[in-house]
C-alpha cells in the first residue's frame, strides 16, 4: 500500500490541457443553444465498433488515460445506449454490424449526436464498400462530426467530441 | 511416418525460412496431419483457395509447424466438392473449415455445418472468394443461429453482444449459467467480417502491406512484416540487416505497447484502477517517443516492401532506447505492486485456468499458450533475421491461469525492452529500403512472424500476371478463441471480463 501511495505521489498529475473544438470536423449543423444548455458538458458516450481493425479503439482508449483525462472534462463512456448522448462509431460499417449499429442508434434518447472516427468511418477507408461492408458510417446513420486519420490521434478524437457538443461561431 | 518423412518429399517455398509445400491426396492429408501432431507439431492455419485451372477447382491448404520448419500441405480438389477435415487431429481447424465453406464453398466432413463467417449479408449459395464471383448483398435481417442449448434445473442463458459494454470489438457470447457459475460459453463471431481477403485481390501486390497492417490494428507490424516477408520471397528481394533490425525494433515495440495496455486493463478488471492509470500513462509516453522516432504512434505503415518506411537517427534512436529503459524500470516497480496487492493476486490466481494438457490438445498458441506450458515462439523456433542473432529468452509458465498470463506478459515486456535497447545499440549500417522487382507469377509465398499474440501467417499466391490471386492472413486468435470457451467453465460470470482480457483476442483479425 505504501508503495502504491508513494508511486502516486511521485508521478503527480500528468493531465494536459484539452484541445479546442474544430469546426472543420463538422459535417452537420451545430447543436442549438437550447440543446447545448441541456447537455452542458456532462456528456455520456456510447462507443460502437461497426467493423474497425481495432486501431481506432486503441486511440479511443488513450483519451481515457490520465494525460488526456476525458473524465476530467465531465465526459464519460457508458455501457448502454439508453444512457448515451453521443455515439462514437469506428470502422467501415460491416454488413454484419449494420443492424446492431442501427439498433444502438435507435435506442439512444433524443437529442443525440454521432461522431464517426477514423478514415474508415469517414469514407470507408482502405476497405471501401463491398459485399461485406457498407463503407462510411454516414451510409447507415446520420453523422454530425467526422474525424479522419488512420487512426486519428487522441487529440483529434477529443476535438471531434468537443466539436460535436460545442456551438459554432458561424451560427 | 515421422514429420521428417513428409518433409523429405516436399519442395521449398519462398518467404519464411525453412518453409516447404507438399501436394497430398485425401488419405495423406489426414495421415500427414496426424503424424505431425503425434510428433509434437502445431497447426498454424487451414484455408481454401480457388485454383487457377477451372472455375470449380479448389486447393485446401494446411500450414503445420514441425520440428524441421513450416510445412504447407496442399490438397487439390479438382471438382470443388468435399474433403475430410482435420478437426479430429487439430480441433482448432473446425471453425477454419466452416469459414472455408462460407468463403470458397468447399465442405469438410465435420458434422457442424453451421455458417461461421457468413451471417446474413449474402446467400448461402454464393462464395465471395471464388474466382470471378459476383455477390449480391442481402438486406440485413434478424438472422437465426443455432446455439447449443444447455438444459437442466436452474440453467439459464445470458446473451451478450455483438455490441459490448465498453470500448471493445463486437462479437456475441452466449453463456449458460447456474447461479453465477458458467456451465458453458459459446462464441458467435464474424460480425466485423469486412471482406479483407477479397480486397487483397483488388490491390497491387506492392501495396498489400497496407491492408495487411489493418487486418488487426493492434498487430499491424506483425501482419505487415509477414506480408512483406512473403512478397520479398516471391520477388527474390533481400532486405538489409539494418532494415531487418528496425523491423524487429518495431515488432518488439508493438509487443511492449500491447502488454502495457493489457496489464493496465487487467489491473482495472481486478478492481485496481491505479494499474490502469499508471500503465496507460507509461504507454502514452512510449507512443509519443515512437511517434517522434518513426512518425507514427502505432506503426501501421512502417514495414514496407524492401525494407522500412522510416529510419532511426542517432538522436531518435537514443531517445527511444532511453524511453524503453524508463518503461522497463517503471514496469518492474508496478510488477512489484501487483504482486503485493492481495486483492489483485486473489482475482488473478486460479481464474480462467487452461491446464497444459488441454492447451496442447486444443492447440493454444502464442503468449496464452506459453502461459500453459506450450513453448512455441517463432522468434526462437523459426527465426527470421535478425532474431537468429538477437535471441529473446523463452518465457514459459505452467499454471495456465490469469496470473500465469499476467506473469508471461510482465516477463515478455521486460525482455522486449532489453531487445529494443540492444537492437538500437548494435544497429547495423545499411540501406533503409532496397528496390523490389515484381513478384514471380503463379507462386506461393509465406510469411510467419511471432506477433505479440502469437504466430501470424500470411500466405500469398500470385496469379499468372504477378497480381494477388489469393492472400490469406491468419491471426492466432483463431486457435485461441475456442480455448477461451473452456477457460471460463466453472468460473463466475463477473470474472469473464478479466479472463477474456488476459487472452485479449482479436475479432477483426479473426473475422477478416
Amino acid at each position: 500500500m505504501l508503495k502504491t501511495l508513494r508511486h502516486i505521489a511521485s508521478i503527480g498529475i500528468v493531465t494536459e490541457r484539452a484541445p479546442a473544438a474544430d469546426d472543420a470536423l463538422r459535417v452537420r449543423e451545430a447543436l442549438s443553444e437550447r440543446v447545448r444548455a441541456v447537455l452542458g458538458r456532462a456528456l455520456c458516450i456510447r462507443h460502437v465498433d461497426a467493423g474497425s481493425c481495432n486501431g481506432c479503439e486503441l486511440e479511443i482508449h488513450a483519451i481515457n488515460n490520465p494525460i488526456y483525462n476525458l473524465e476530467g472534462l465531465g465526459i464519460r463512456f457508458v455501457a448502454s445506449p439508453r444512457h448515451a448522448d453521443l455515439l462514437l462509431v469506428t470502422g467501415p460499417v460491416s454488413r454484419h454490424m449494420e443492424t446492431a449499429l442501427r439498433r444502438t442508434y435507435d435506442a439512444m434518447p433524443d437529442p443525440k449526436l454521432v461522431v464517426a472516427v477514423g478514415d474508415c468511418g469517414c469514407t470507408g477507408g482502405i476497405f471501401g464498400e463491398s459485399y461485406a461492408t457498407r463503407g462510411r458510417v454516414a451510409n447507415v446513420i446520420p453523422v454530425d462530426v467526422a474525424v479522419a486519420g488512420c487512426p486519428p490521434s487522441p487529440v483529434r478524437i477529443l476535438q471531434g467530441i468537443l466539436t460535436a457538443i460545442s456551438g459554432t461561431s458561424n451560427h | 511416418m515421422t514429420s521428417r518423412g513428409w518433409w523429405n518429399g516436399s519442395e521449398a517455398i519462398a518467404g519464411a525460412p525453412r518453409s516447404r509445400r507438399l501436394r497430398v491426396d485425401q488419405d495423406e492429408w489426414l495421415r500427414a496431419a496426424a503424424d505431425i501432431a503425434a510428433a509434437g507439431g502445431h497447426l498454424i492455419a487451414v484455408w481454401a483457395s480457388p485454383a487457377a485451372e477451372t472455375a470449380l477447382a479448389i486447393v485446401m491448404r494446411a500450414a503445420l509447424f514441425t520440428d524441421l520448419g513450416l510445412l504447407v500441405l496442399e490438397l487439390p480438389l479438382p471438382d470443388g466438392g468435399s474433403y475430410r477435415g482435420l478437426h479430429e487431429v487439430f480441433p482448432a481447424t473446425a471453425r477454419m473449415q466452416r469459414a472455408a465453406f462460407d468463403l470458397v464453398g468447399v465442405r469438410s466432413d465435420d458434422v457442424d455445418t453451421r455458417p461461421w463467417l457468413r451471417h446474413a449479408a449474402w446467400a448461402a449459395t454464393e462464395f465471395p472468394l471464388r474466382l470471378g464471383s459476383q455477390i449480391s448483398p442481402l438486406a440485413p435481417t434478424g438472422e437465426a443461429y443455432e446455439f447449443v442449448r444447455v438444459d437442466g434445473e436452474g440453467v439459464h442463458e445470458i446473451p451478450v453482444g455483438p455490441v459490448h459494454a465498453g470500448i471493445i470489438e463486437p462479437g456475441h457470447f452466449r453463456f449458460s449459467i447456474v447461479g453465477e457459475k458458467v456451465l458453458r460459453l459459446e462464441e458467435r463471431l464474424g460480425y466485423v467480417h469486412k471482406g479483407i481477403e477479397r480486397r487483397f485481390t483488388e490491390l497491387p501486390a506492392l501495396e498489400g502491406h497496407r491492408l495487411a497492417a489493418r487486418v488487426s490494428g493492434d498487430s499491424a507490424v506483425a501482419f505487415s512484416w509477414a506480408y512483406c516477408q512473403a512478397l520479398e520471397g516471391l520477388s527474390g528481394c533481400l532486405i538489409s540487416q539494418r532494415a531487418a533490425m528496425l523491423r524487429a525494433i518495431c515488432l518488439e515495440i508493438e509487443r511492449i505497447q500491447n502488454h502495457l495496455g493489457d496489464l493496465g486493463a487487467l489491473g482495472n478488471d481486478a478492481g485496481f484502477a491505479f494499474g490502469l492509470a499508471q500503465f496507460s500513462r507509461l504507454k502514452e509516453e512510449l507512443l509519443r517517443t515512437v511517434e517522434t522516432a518513426f512518425g507514427q504512434r502505432y506503426l501501421f505503415d512502417t514495414v514496407v516492401p524492401g525494407g522500412i518506411g522510416a529510419d532511426l537517427s542517432l538522436q531518435t534512436g537514443r531517445a527511444l532506447a532511453d524511453r524503453v529503459r524508463a518503461v522497463a524500470n517503471s514496469a518492474l516497480e508496478l510488477h512489484d505492486i501487483y504482486d503485493e496487492h492481495s486483492g489483485v493476486r486473489d482475482r488473478f490466481a486460479g481464474a480462467g485456468e487452461v491446464k497444459p494438457e488441454l492447451a496442447r490438445r486444443l492447440g493454444l498458441t502464442g503468449l496464452a499458450g506459453r502461459a500453459s506450458a506450450q513453448p512455441l515462439d517463432v522468434r526462437l523456433d523459426l527465426p527470421t533475421r535478425p532474431y537468429d542473432e538477437f535471441t529473446p529468452a523463452r518465457i514459459v509458465r505452467e499454471e495456465g491461469d490469469v496470473a500465469a498470463r499476467v506473469a508471461v506478459r510482465f516477463a515478455e515486456l521486460e525482455e522486449s525492452c532489453r531487445l529494443v535497447q540492444l537492437l538500437i545499440e548494435k544497429l547495423a549500417d545499411g540501406e533503409q529500403r532496397v528496390a523490389m522487382a515484381p513478384p514471380a507469377a503463379g507462386k506461393l509465398g509465406v510469411g510467419l512472424i511471432e506477433g505479440w499474440r502469437g504466430p501470424v501467417l500470411i500466405a500469398l499466391e500470385t496469379g499468372p500476371d504477378g497480381s494477388i490471386l489469393r492472400c490469406h492472413p491468419h491471426d492466432p486468435s483463431w486457435q485461441n478463441w475456442p480455448v477461451l470457451e473452456h477457460a471460463i467453465i466453472g468460473n463466475i460470470v463477473p470474472d469473464f471480463p478479466l479472463i477474456n482480457k488476459s487472452f485479449n483476442l482479436s475479432y477483426s483479425g479473426h473475422d477478416l
